[in-house]
């Protein structure tokens, strides 16, 4: 695995699936009164967060506090970021204070990369502009791999001892589609990527205003129809329309959106029977989903959280657990 | 049958009347002398010799299950816990001896401590193994860790830390299918299925039908020109 978590496409197959069975084990230590173990003790880790986020700065402070890191909050509010120092010299401040690991989010597309080269520790990547989400992708097929009974705990031993194949907990076979903002989601682009590496089929269904302009390179099929996909989905992954980085009109309302685009209670009622519905959050219920379909017993949407925290342990585990420098 | 290649002709040792040295390529062996349990990607031992066959194997661990229920009083309140990897197989086939003596069922689980080694630091991150202790907990209860290799002691110390954070047990025992010596912490087995001598150049395997497909206990010297 890479010292830095940057794009879901850095991940091989066999990095994801050992960042997901990790995860597996982990996750048994929210069930326990002690939720904490040793591991990271005496490693510092920082949340340097340029923009506003809630369940993601607290998801990663709760996976580094219950491995017993230490967790500094930085906020670009309230910072000298605000006063206008520039993103090299945040780093060498945090440089200088020994961060072993930088959780980073910026709203610039690529500031995570410019940043490892910067800092000795290791950086993850916490969503960058409208680049990706790498922890965001992985917490999702963690999510579908539980609910499609792929994962470590469900699976036989002798399928485990097997190794590499359908039975490796890698997610062959199963139709995911992402609908909504493609354009300005980094979790899409994280999801499609990932989700490829794992074997499952990906379709993308947006207006074709919020589709990027480069969609045909990506790993995934296309569709304007989210009518016509809805039979064909084992996992429907609704992303949020992301108003704040509309700089222009994308769809002629959002009433006109809701109806081609949004998931509501008829449009579940066409999913296979044992789809589940996910969603990253924050959502826009009315928008892209209704409050029924959210909070219906499809929705793993509270599930996809408490996930995230199990998922982000592992990956700054298998980063910062070892030796340092190892591959 | 993952990592290991058993040698060839080792299936008619394992059945033969005396063990022999195995003259043959090397599997994968022990770990180097940071820690015990067995993993991949250590050195090879090169001309091994069988120190416990199948049958060996089997009255060893009918002594130590008779021993526990002994020390125990009738092992009321007693759960064991195999440490991954090949601790897991052994404290299953502990319960199952204990339950048929005893006619009553003997809760054992696993328990995983890679977050809480030692020496977690000294090499790349590795995958963790399964924890799953019985339903009823382990507060009050007398644990019973069994393990395949006792060798430095620092597996065990990282056990009762991972204890600890489970729970409060009544007493805490160790059960070991082989002592190799060398111990770097003061810690002492209960129940010892085979005290074996050995130098610190020597690597000690153990394998089990469930993990390796076959039951034996091979000494070997680690190969010093061998990779890591």
């Amino acid at each position: 695995m890479n010292r830095h978590l940057i794009s879901a496409g850095d991940l091989t197959r066999d990095d994801a699936l050992l960042i997901l069975d990790t995860a597996d084990e982990l996750a048994q230590i929210s069930d326990r009164p002690i939720k904490k173990l040793p591991t990271l003790r005496g490693r510092t880790v920082v949340n340097l967060f340029f923009e506003d986020s809630t369940r993601t700065r607290i998801s990663f402070e709760a996976a580094a506090k219950r491995l017993s890191a230490d967790v500094i909050n930085f906020s670009a509010k309230g910072s000298s970021v605000a006063k206008g120092e520039s993103l090299k010299d945040t780093a060498l401040t945090l440089e200088a204070m020994g961060a072993d690991a930088v959780i980073v989010r910026h709203s610039a597309s690529g500031a995570p990369q410019r940043l490892s080269g910067w800092v000795r520790g290791t950086v993850v990547n916490a969503g960058d502009g409208s680049h990706e989400h790498p922890t965001q992708a992985l917490l999702d097929s963690f999510t579908i791999r539980r609910h499609f009974g792929r994962s470590a705990s469900s699976r036989s031993a002798s399928s485990r001892a097997a190794g590499a194949g359908p039975g490796d907990g890698a997610l062959d076979g199963l139709r995911v589609t992402i609908v909504g903002d493609v354009l300005h989601s980094r979790v899409a682009r994280s999801n499609v990527l990932l989700l490829h590496t794992l074997g499952a089929e990906v379709t993308l269904v947006a207006p074709p205003t919020l589709l990027p302009v480069a969609v045909g390179s990506w790993p995934c099929s296309v569709s304007y129809d989210f009518d016509a996909a809805l039979p064909k989905s084992d996992v429907v992954m609704m992303l949020r329309v992301q108003q704040e980085r509309m700089n222009a009109a994308y769809f002629p309302s959002v009433r006109e959106y809701s109806r081609r685009y949004g998931l509501d209670a008829a449009r579940m009622a066409q999913l296979p029977d044992q789809a589940i519905v996910m969603h990253p959050g924050p959502m826009n219920r009315g928008v892209e989903i209704a409050a029924e379909v959210a909070d219906s017993a499809r929705s793993t949407i509270v599930e996809q959280v408490a996930n995230g925290v199990s998922v982000r342990m592992a990956v700054l585990y298998l980063l910062l657990g070892g030796a340092e420098g190892d591959s | 049958m993952p990592a290991v290649n058993p040698a060839p002709g080792h299936p008619e040792l394992a059945s033969g009347p005396t063990p022999a040295p195995a003259q043959t390529p090397a599997p994968v062996g022990d770990p180097p002398p940071a820690g015990d349990p067995p993993s991949a990607g250590s050195p090879a031992p090169t001309g091994r010799k069988v120190v416990l066959e199948p049958e060996e194997i089997r009255r060893a661990l009918t002594r130590i299950a008779h021993e526990i229920l002994e020390r125990t009083e009738g092992g009321a309140g007693v759960v064991l816990l195999g440490i991954p990897t090949r601790g897991v197989p052994l404290a299953r086939r502990l319960a199952e001896r204990i339950e048929q003596v005893e006619g009553r069922p003997m809760p054992h689980g696993s328990l995983d401590i890679t977050m809480y080694r030692d020496d977690l630091r000294l090499r790349p991150a590795r995958a963790l193994g399964p924890t799953e202790v019985p339903a009823g907990g382990i507060d009050g209860a007398i644990v019973v860790l069994v393990d395949d290799v006792l060798y430095s002691g620092r597996t065990v110390r990282a056990a009762l830390d991972a204890l600890n954070d489970l729970g409060r047990p009544r007493a805490v025992q160790l059960a070991v299918l082989i002592d190799r010596g060398h111990r770097e912490l003061p810690v002492r087995p209960d129940y010892v299925g085979k005290n074996l001598p050995t130098s610190k150049q020597e690597v000690v395997r153990v394998m089990l039908a469930e993990v390796d497909g076959e039951d034996a206990v091979l000494l070997g010297r680690a190969d010093s020109g061998g990779p890591e």
